[in-house]
């Protein structure tokens, strides 16, 4: 495990409010992350975690406050939020593979319309990526044929293909069969331990306490708590952090 | 009583006929693609995030779907090209055949237009997300991801849409252009209105128009997408 990077803000989230009609999912929400550092986002469900995350590359919008990428606002709009978003991957609860195209065209599809690479090398790249990832057998198959945990796979594959600065989790193994958990958060703590800078909203206690710099807890819209991982579940600061583990971790 | 079963005159005017589906099927094949290219324009309008293009796309989808066809093409026959003189062409018949394609395809493409929306709702969002997120453009998600699949899952709708405009184009009748109803129609005046003239245009419709059904049949079929 790396320990909190070297320290320079990559992502700076700062009184950020979000509201979805009547519901306030982000309150006065303030968060860095820093540039190689690991940050699990965890709490109960409807707390914000998501939101949080997706606003991170403005996939959500937010009504007040600033989030700043690299020292820079992130953009509205148009091919400068489209640059930005090449910069940060994003791997999705439900995979989100594009179904008509095969595991190494989903891979290959930014690098080629984005980054402008040729078809070969980034094929070459593709093939790379699956390889570590561990399905390189299945390059030729389409995301219909695969298992939930492969699908997975070939998401982190997608967005490492971009060579991104960060890379945001959310939730990313809610939807899979118990036994397709490990695969997936094996090819997560790999990267951890490569030094990605990884945001990662997620209900799996193990990899937070295996590969998070920071645990962030979130409830009602707010960050109740921000604490090491060994501090967070051995002593949390909060009441309600202690209420949330004890009905998680009991059993 | 035999007259009114009597065939012949179907073969005696078999190249007449013959031409005039030959016009026929130039009609469909060109609205078909211009229809296809302005729908999938206009489409792209509809879901846009520009709200003046959506505005501007719901209102011509709108206006030209439930504008009946004769009107659309009687305005382009008799308004456009005849009393305000806009000729597409030095020769009569290739600007009333042009004109006719422009009605057509200015029509079918509302048409085309709503099967393709209701396609790309077969898209899962995420997909779309998804492919923001890596960093594509609205327009290149929409042409790379979204549309592709758009188009593979209404394959059978634009069948429909392509077999009705096959029949549609008879309506060409009221614009000047010579295709094989309006044949028909010259042989009701000169044979007399016979059971069997009808028939074999009837005949000669379904030759077009069964095997287009069965092959987007066919063809939706193959292309789904499993998800």
């Amino acid at each position: 495990m790396t320990e909190n990077g070297d320290a320079t803000p990559l992502v700076r989230v700062e009184n950020v409010n979000k509201s979805f009609g009547a519901l306030h999912v982000l309150r006065d929400i303030n968060l860095t992350v820093n540039r190689g550092e690991v940050v699990v986002v965890i709490g109960p469900s409807g707390g914000g975690k998501s939101t949080l995350c997706r606003a991170m590359n403005r996939l959500e919008t937010i009504d007040s406050g600033t989030i700043t990428f690299d020292g820079k606002p992130l953009p509205a709009e148009g091919k400068a939020l489209a640059r930005l978003r090449s910069d940060v991957g994003m791997v999705f609860q439900s995979f989100n593979l594009f179904a008509h195209k095969t595991i190494l065209e989903n891979v290959t599809l930014g690098p080629i319309k984005v980054r402008g690479v040729g078809r070969e090398q980034a094929e070459k790249r593709g093939m790379e990526l699956l390889e570590r990832v561990g399905i390189a057998s299945q390059a030729r198959k389409y995301p219909a044929q695969l298992s939930g945990g492969q699908q997975q796979r070939t998401a982190i594959a997608r967005a490492l293909a971009m060579d991104p600065k960060m890379i945001l989790f959310d939730e990313p193994t809610s939807a899979l069969d118990p036994e397709m958990v490990q695969e997936v958060l094996d090819v997560m703590i790999g990267l951890a331990r490569d030094g990605m800078t990884m945001v990662v909203v997620t209900h799996e206690m193990g990899f937070a306490r295996r590969a998070a710099n920071r645990v962030v807890f979130m409830s009602e819209g707010q960050i109740v708590e921000e604490n090491t991982p060994d501090e967070f579940f051995t002593n949390a600061g909060t009441d309600r952090a202690r209420d949330f583990l004890s009905k998680i971790l009991t059993h | 009583m035999e007259s009114l079963l009597d065939f012949s005159p179907l073969a005696q005017e078999f190249t007449t006929i013959l031409t005039g589906f030959w016009s026929t099927i130039r009609l469909t094949l060109m609205s078909a693609l211009l229809a296809l290219i302005l729908g999938t324009v206009l489409v792209a309008m509809r879901v846009s995030p520009t709200p003046v293009l959506r505005a501007a796309g719901t209102f011509y989808v709108n206006i030209l779907r439930n504008t009946p066809l004769t009107l659309v093409l009687l305005l382009c026959a008799l308004g456009l090209s005849d009393t305000l003189q806009y000729t597409l062409s030095g020769d009569s018949p290739t600007n009333y055949y042009w004109w006719a394609v422009l009605g057509l395809s200015a029509y079918t493409a509302s048409f085309v237009c709503e099967a393709l929306r209701s396609g790309i709702n077969t898209v899962p969002n995420g997909q779309a997300e998804a492919a923001r997120a890596i960093g594509l453009t609205f327009t290149q998600s929409l042409r790379l991801v979204v549309l592709p699949q758009a188009f593979r899952s209404v394959i059978a709708p634009l069948g429909s849409i392509l077999i009705a405009l096959t029949k549609n184009t008879t309506i060409v009748i009221v614009a000047g252009y010579i295709e094989a109803s309006s044949v028909m129609k010259q042989m009701f005046d000169d044979y007399g209105g016979t059971l069997p003239i009808f028939m074999g245009f009837a005949a000669g419709y379904m030759v077009l128009t069964l095997p287009t059904g069965f092959f987007f049949g066919w063809l939706a079929k193959r292309m789904a997408v499993s998800r």
